[in-house]
């Protein structure tokens, strides 16, 4: 676009390379050499997995396998969307994973033992995952205890309370029909596209009003072409998504059919884009990077450092209350190792696999989709190829291990 | 002098059994640069800590405008327009300078951030400035260089309509082009009628761009006197000594 009439003159206008598409292909790469690679390596990685398993495995590329794949990534990527709150502010709470199984075990004894509705078993079950993230914020904030270590006790202590609530090696069975659709139902075809299209459309005319905006206040806007470019590819992806989402997928259709969007794709949808909502276009969200940036910077422009800390982590275990209600839909129920294992480790990977920084001020929310996603494919694509655990547990730890080498590298460049 | 905008009178500060400041008089006028200099310990640093309501003064009086105030708290430095840019700047490296110049009074339409009408006031304020030597105010800070992010830093002090912008050190860690060009927009600011007070232990700065010189010794104003008035050597004795020959002193107490 030709450069604006306002009154900006000398330092209005951007290199006047990004006027082309060629320019901004040109500035982007400047920003990756500059250390700013954002989601970058995980698409990448990402599209790599998809070819290698694809290739060595007949089922990973099939309509039911991905629809098997989103929904095990699910309750990670959720856990992990929470985890960016708290590692934007350079902080970790290792407890997240139990956070979940804890505020599982509320949901179900609710909806199980005591038949209250679903609705409000869900809003008390996340109650208290915002009450126990006040509890591990306040220990942070207030009294300055490092966040690896009030986390580290935490991931101990709420093992604890689930166990208790579970009762030893005992599990709580959940026959709720709403909870257990979540992960084991689908959008019916025409809802899937329905669904789809809708999104699209607010999608592309909140991405016009923006650009419009900015264009009557003389602002330099986003290439419209470049725009177009990116939305088109966006939509196409997930158009064929949608598409092989609704292919029929049961082995016996007559019995029982299989096809459309999994329920929980438009729940984690929704986290996404109040998410992304909170942390870009809100002062808090706003807050959030500056507190991880430079928390004294942060502390002189007047703002409380210390509610944000501690708002982080309400975020972040109320969202692992979401976690908790994937779990025990999927599992069918809600064991002492609810949230447990692996579950934690697999969701600060996602996020730092999509290119969160650990070390704060960094990370958007779709790193956490993008990333879970990485850790998914390798966890099925791995499964299917007939490795053992063990094997990989090995690659997942290796691929974090490289993700925050890359976090750590691209930092050094950057402040050079 | 003109009739100055804040007068100090009489301040005293101690820390415990340390007495940091003494009926210091200090006074800062509109338009025009004032120069604090001091040995390390003099008190430069408690003295605008205490303009800036970090901390209270013991006794003294602040007359702003004529008007005796209270300056309890940054909240109250800050409504009365005075600004102060630190020497570690206090900017956040992971924000773009729009970002940063707005910085915890982030202009809202309801809810939402209004990212347009803080791009168009930023780049005003810097045109405004007549700062060249940023590309775009996109770019995070993290990618400027020394002399740019003081500017920044600076920019954001003149965007709130301040009235009297502080500057610590401002050329204490830059380069000899990238010092002239913060030294020139310190000129400027004063000649688009802001009072500006330099904290610097660089004398050629000082004599370059100040109007007035302040010079504080052992927690004492030794003199506050025009810059043509005195040549270096005087200040250095002034900073030194607490006194100089043809220099008329505050009263230095021994």
């Amino acid at each position: 676009m030709s450069s604006p009439t306002s009154a900006g003159t000398s330092t209005a206008e951007t290199s006047i390379a990004s006027a082309t598409l060629k320019g901004a292909m040109h500035d982007y790469w400047s920003r990756i050499k500059a250390g700013d690679i954002g989601s970058l390596p995980a698409v990448l990685g990402l599209v790599a997995l998809c070819i290698v398993f694809g290739s060595m495995s007949s089922v990973f590329l099939t309509p039911g396998n991905f629809a098997n794949l989103l929904t095990q990534a699910a309750a990670v990527i959720v856990i992990a969307m929470g985890l960016v709150f708290v590692l934007l502010l350079g902080e970790i709470d290792l407890s997240a994973g139990y956070t979940a199984g804890v505020t599982g075990a509320v949901l179900v004894i609710l909806i199980t033992n005591h038949d209250v509705p679903w609705y409000a078993a869900l809003l008390a079950a996340i109650f208290v995952g915002v009450f126990l993230g006040f509890g591990l914020g306040t220990l942070v904030a207030r009294l300055g205890i490092p966040s690896f270590v009030v986390t580290l006790a935490a991931f101990l202590a709420f093992q604890g309370i689930l166990l208790l609530l579970a009762g030893e090696g005992g599990t709580i069975r959940v026959e709720d029909k709403t909870i257990l659709a979540v992960e084991n139902s689908n959008l019916t075809p025409t809802l899937s596209w329905i669904f789809f299209i809708s999104v699209s459309i607010i999608y592309i005319l909140t991405g016009l009003n923006r650009m419009n905006r900015r264009r009557k206040a003389g602002l330099k806007s986003e290439l419209i072409n470049l725009w177009i470019l990116k939305t088109a590819g966006l939509l196409i992806i997930t158009g064929i998504a949608v598409f092989a989402l609704n292919v029929e997928r049961s082995n016996n259709p007559d019995l029982v059919s299989l096809k459309g969007i999994p329920y929980v794709v438009p729940v984690i949808l929704l986290i996404l884009v109040i998410g992304t909502f909170v942390l870009s276009r809100t002062a808090f969200g706003r807050h959030i990077y500056a507190v991880g940036g430079n928390a004294e910077a942060a502390r002189r422009a007047g703002i409380n450092v210390k509610r944000v800390r501690i708002a982080a982590f309400m975020i972040c275990s109320g969202l692992s209350a979401i976690a908790g209600m994937i779990f025990a839909s999927r599992q069918n129920s809600v064991s002492p190792t609810t949230g447990g294992s692996s579950t934690l480790l697999y969701a600060v990977g996602a996020a730092v696999i999509g290119g969160t920084s650990l070390f704060g001020g960094k990370g958007k929310m779709r790193d956490a989709i993008l990333g879970g996603l990485v850790v998914a494919v390798i966890d099925n694509g791995m499964g299917l190829l007939g490795y053992a655990a063990g094997i990989k547990f090995i690659v997942t730890g290796l691929v974090l291990l490289i993700s925050a080498g890359v976090d750590a590298i691209s930092r050094r460049g950057a402040s050079v | 002098m003109s009739t100055p905008i804040l007068s100090l009178r009489g301040v005293n500060k101690s820390f415990g059994p340390v007495h940091v400041l003494r009926d210091v008089d200090f006074d800062i006028a509109a338009g025009k640069v004032t120069a604090l200099v001091g040995d390390n310990g003099a008190g430069k640093s408690t003295l605008i800590k205490c303009i800036a309501g970090i901390y209270t003064p013991d006794h003294g009086d602040f007359l702003f405008e004529g008007n005796k105030v209270d300056i309890t708290g940054p909240r109250d430095a800050t409504a009365l327009g005075i600004e102060i840019v630190y020497q570690d700047l206090a900017l956040c490296d992971n924000l773009d300078i729009v970002h940063n110049m707005f910085l915890g009074r982030e202009k809202k339409r309801g809810p939402v951030l209004d990212e347009t009408a803080m791009e168009s006031l930023a780049r005003k304020t810097l045109d405004g400035l007549s700062v060249r030597t940023v590309k775009s105010i996109r770019q995070t800070v993290a990618s400027l260089s020394g002399g740019q992010r003081q500017t920044v830093a600076i920019a954001r002090a003149v965007l709130w309509n301040s009235k009297i912008v502080i500057l610590d050190e401002p050329t204490a860690a830059l380069g000899v082009a990238q010092t002239e060009q913060v030294l020139n927009l310190v000129r400027r600011l004063a000649d688009n009628g802001l009072a500006v007070v330099l904290i610097s232990h660089n004398l050629n700065d000082v004599f370059e761009v100040a109007d007035n010189i302040a010079a504080l010794y052992l927690g004492q104003m030794a003199a506050q006197i025009d810059k043509n008035e005195v040549i270096p050597r005087q200040v250095i004795e002034l900073i030194t000594t607490g006194k100089s020959a043809g220099v008329e002193s505050a009263g230095v107490k021994k």
